[in-house]
């Protein structure tokens, strides 16, 4: 078997696993959970032999070097995003004896794979031109993926802290949990059943935007499907507006705490922040000093890792204003997230789209 | 908040509070990002159509060139620039600095202080604390737990009382000033921006193989700007992925030419730059001349393996050692190609896959005439055994460099190496402070008191207690 064959096998698993998560959060049987937990070390040991299957298949097809570990291109990028982010939610289960952050975490794990797969983007070894054969560049990309790890699972934390520490539905953290948690889902199910209708797989990202990505529910070229679409997603989001408390209470009987949900969210960007700062940003500046000369262009790019940053820092300085502890900070590690999205993808596949140049 | 007080402030002390508080730095955060995501939405300093288009696609072909309008005078179109996008630097920069003045005087004054040992009434009081009771006399248990002490990482202080021996100790109050560590980083790095763009210099240098030059050419307007030396490139190579026309590698080897001396030789590929004379110079691009005058050369070997290195041009000549044969080189194609039948076609004008044809003769009868590729070595073996190797079309490219000066990247630098300092000891140093009280109980045993605090990580450090009290338990 090659490294394909067990990438295949992670991805099955943790998708099983971010379901069998899910059920065990609602029903709440033992056995279920340590049934989830079981796939999701199978799978990491499973996507970790694949790693180092796919190393030495680079190193044997003579594309890479020995000291380029497959951390290189956007495929490569993305699972190893996968791999950190399962590892921290182990390392986290196993410290707090907490299951049911599995729910909130595996899914981003399943969304990350879901784009993999759908986008059609090359998971073929390929040569590195020069400028990207550099170590500078190996550290900056490694360290900038194990920090969006954590504020990966920040993410999740943040949003779980919000959901057990409001109560009012007329309380903005409550509406602003909702809706993300809503937008959460209903992307992952829409980028389901693309998959399902399409059995896509685009050749290129700017096909597979333009062409399928939610081309078989919002986008739908029939208007009655994209309305219908977006009918059940707002319903939806109702529903888990109206609905929300239940999942409170969920979460309240496998004793997470605010003040728990709080620490971890916390203690993942303090760790995320020293190593975004060193790898995302300054790794990357030398880097680019080194192959262009310039170590700050202000491109797209680069300049959404720096409002990335200043949304963490805005994190770190918002816990020492007065009243600002709380929901208000939880938000922001939220919003943080999404800055982290759109700085690997939506530069790339929005606005690169924008101003049709570029190619991933 | 006393009123009287505040009424009484003067407006100097109230542009001070202004700029001293967090919330500010909040605000300007925002206020930072907010415009640098429009400035990724509209191509920085890019053409006008190409943005016009960008914003019809947003807004619509009727609202797009009035939001041009507006946009442009306000100076998004190249908004790192605009005055603005300065000042909302200088208000950060500003509220960094009062922000640490500020709260810097207090801080340095906790870390300095030296710890001092506790009174034993307020050992119960902290939030990690202990009590172990052994029946062993205090004076038999000192070196002990002097030890277990050590053993934990800390060198105690100890002073003794009315048979009361007190040990404490503080690790790690640096860390507290990391914070400000990181803040001062972040002025020297914008300090450092700052003298690249007033003093600095960003330009290119298209050199051909064998030239040398004295100047660059600015990227802003393509004057030329002299160096003070001259630059010569010796030669440029690039070398590709196996049967791919794809680059693995592109080099050249430079040479740094002051007052008629060599002074300085390297080889520069992507990646490793050349620096002299405060100039760095990067490879960043290559090119093929227009007409290329350049010089074939070749390494002649006869089966007998004598050796002969040859240089010559299109249409040249030359004898392969110790044979009667020669060879006349008939044509050259930058990037050769074959069709299925045979024929050759060239297939674009870089040197991707450079090879001449060589017609050879014997003593005036011709014998066979073949193309040679510098890229496949297999082609350069010739029936009776000879060989004739391509080494190189020497002349015919130039290497792309990018030049730069930029005499504050040092503080660049700096400030990044003084935030990584700053921001480890900001999140991964912990403050402890530990105070071990040792007093007679009863007549013949003792009892330990143990007190501490930790800033941060104090899972870590109250199983670093535990591990002092099972040491003692088990010594005792
Ligand atoms: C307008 C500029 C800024 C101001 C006025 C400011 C001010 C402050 C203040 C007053 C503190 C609290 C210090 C304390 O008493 O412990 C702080 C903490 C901190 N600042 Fe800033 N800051 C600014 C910009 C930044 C930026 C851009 C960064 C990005 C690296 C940063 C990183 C930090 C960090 C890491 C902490 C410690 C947070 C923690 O321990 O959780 N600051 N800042």
């Amino acid at each position: 078997m090659g490294s394909s064959e067990f990438y295949g096998i992670a991805t099955l698993g943790y998708i099983t696993a971010m379901i069998v998560y899910i059920t065990y959060l609602v029903v709440k049987i033992e056995g279920i959970g340590k049934f989830a937990t079981s796939i999701t070390v199978l799978s990491f040991v499973s996507q970790t032999i694949a790693f180092m299957l796919r190393w030495v298949e680079a190193v044997q097809a003579g594309s890479r070097s020995l000291w380029r570990p497959p951390i290189s291109d956007l495929y490569e990028s993305i699972i190893f995003f996968v791999w950190c982010l399962i590892l921290g939610y182990l390392i986290i289960e196993f410290k707090y004896k907490n299951r049911s952050l599995g729910a909130f975490v595996t899914p981003i794990a399943g969304l990350a794979l879901a784009f993999i797969e759908m986008s059609g983007m090359s998971k073929s070894i390929e040569p590195l031109v020069p400028a990207l054969q550099s170590n500078w560049l190996l550290a900056h990309v490694t360290m900038s993926f194990v920090a969006y790890s954590t504020f990966a699972l920040s993410f999740a934390t943040g949003l779980m802290y919000l959901i057990v520490n409001t109560g009012k539905k007329t309380e903005p953290a409550y509406i602003f949990w909702t809706v993300t948690l809503s937008i959460l889902v209903v992307l992952l199910v829409a980028m389901g059943i693309d998959f399902l209708s399409f059995r896509v797989m685009a050749s290129s990202q700017q096909e597979f935007i333009k062409s399928y990505l939610l081309k078989a529910s919002f986008a739908n070229p029939s208007t009655g499907i994209a309305v219908l679409s977006w009918v059940i997603a707002i319903g939806f989001t109702l529903i888990v507006w109206n609905y929300g408390y239940a999942l409170k209470k969920i979460l309240l009987s496998f004793n997470l705490t605010p003040g728990i949900l709080d620490e971890i969210t916390y203690k993942a960007i303090a760790i995320g922040f020293p190593v975004f700062t060193l790898g995302g940003l300054i790794f990357g500046a030398i880097w680019a000093d080194q192959a262009w000369g310039v170590y700050w262009s202000w491109d797209p790019k680069e300049t959404w890792t720096l409002i990335t940053w200043f949304c963490y820092a805005f994190y770190l300085h918002a816990r020492f204003m007065r009243g600002w502890r709380g929901n208000k900070v939880a938000i922001a590690a939220v919003l943080g997230f999404v800055a982290v999205i759109f700085t690997y993808l939506g530069v790339n596949l929005l606005l690169s789209g924008l101003h049709s140049y570029g190619e991933m | 908040m006393d009123n009287s007080k505040a009424s009484k402030k003067t407006i100097i002390d109230r542009i001070w509070d202004f700029f001293a508080s967090i919330k500010l730095a909040a605000v300007i955060f925002s206020l930072i990002a907010l415009s640098s995501i429009i400035g990724t939405i509209i191509e920085q300093g890019g053409e006008a159509e190409k943005n016009l288009q960008v914003l019809t696609k947003l807004f619509g072909a009727s609202l797009a060139p009035s939001i041009y309008r507006i946009s442009e005078s306000l100076g998004f179109m190249d908004m790192y620039h605009s005055w603005w996008f300065m000042f909302f630097l200088v208000m950060f920069t500003a509220n960094l600095v009062i922000c640490s003045i500020e709260r810097l005087p207090n801080r340095l004054k906790a870390v300095r202080q030296p710890l001092k040992p506790l009174p034993l009434e307020k050992f119960g009081s902290y939030a990690i604390k202990n009590e172990i009771r052994i029946k062993t006399e205090p004076s038999g248990l000192k070196d002990s737990l002097r030890n277990a002490i050590k053993q934990i990482g800390f060198n105690a202080r100890e002073v003794s009382e009315n048979g009361t021996t007190q040990f404490y100790s503080q690790k790690g109050a640096f860390g507290r000033l990391g914070v400000y560590a990181t803040h001062l980083s972040i002025i020297l790095i914008l300090l450092g921006a700052v003298i690249g763009v007033f003093f600095g210099f960003n330009g290119f240098l298209n050199l051909p193989e064998g030239y040398t030059s004295e100047v660059a050419y600015s990227r802003k307007g393509g004057t030329a700007h002299p160096l003070g030396f001259s630059i010569k490139c010796i030669d440029f190579d690039v070398e590709y992925y196996k049967d791919k026309d794809m680059p693995k590698d592109y080099k050249s080897w430079l040479e740094v030419i002051k007052d008629g001396r060599i002074v300085k030789k390297q080889m520069i590929e992507v990646n490793s730059p050349l620096r002299y004379g405060g100039y760095t110079f990067y490879q960043s691009s290559y090119g093929m001349m227009p007409n290329p005058q350049g010089v074939f050369i070749l390494k002649a070997i006869s089966k007998s393996g004598k050796e002969k290195i040859v240089n010559t041009g299109l249409n040249g000549t030359f004898t392969i050692p110790g044979t009667k044969i020669k060879g006349e080189i008939t044509d050259f194609s930058p990037a050769l190609a074959f069709r299925k039948d045979g024929s050759t076609f060239t297939y674009n004008q870089m040197m991707t896959n450079p090879a001449i044809k060589i017609s050879f003769t014997n003593s005036g009868k011709k014998l066979y005439s073949g193309w040679l590729l510098k890229r496949y070595p297999q082609t350069w073996d010739l029936p009776e055994g000879n060989r004739v190797e391509f080494i190189d079309y020497w002349g015919a490219q130039y290497t792309g460099l990018q030049v730069r000066k930029d005499p504050g990247v040092w503080l660049v630098y700096l400030g990044c190496l003084i935030m990584s300092a700053g921001l480890y000891s900001a999140f991964f140093v912990s403050h402890k402070k530990i105070w071990v009280a040792l007093l007679p109980d009863g007549k013949k045993g003792s009892k330990i008191l143990i007190a501490a605090t930790v800033n941060k990580n104090r899972l870590s450090f109250e199983r670093n207690i535990d591990k002092l009290t099972s040491i003692l338990t088990k010594q005792a």
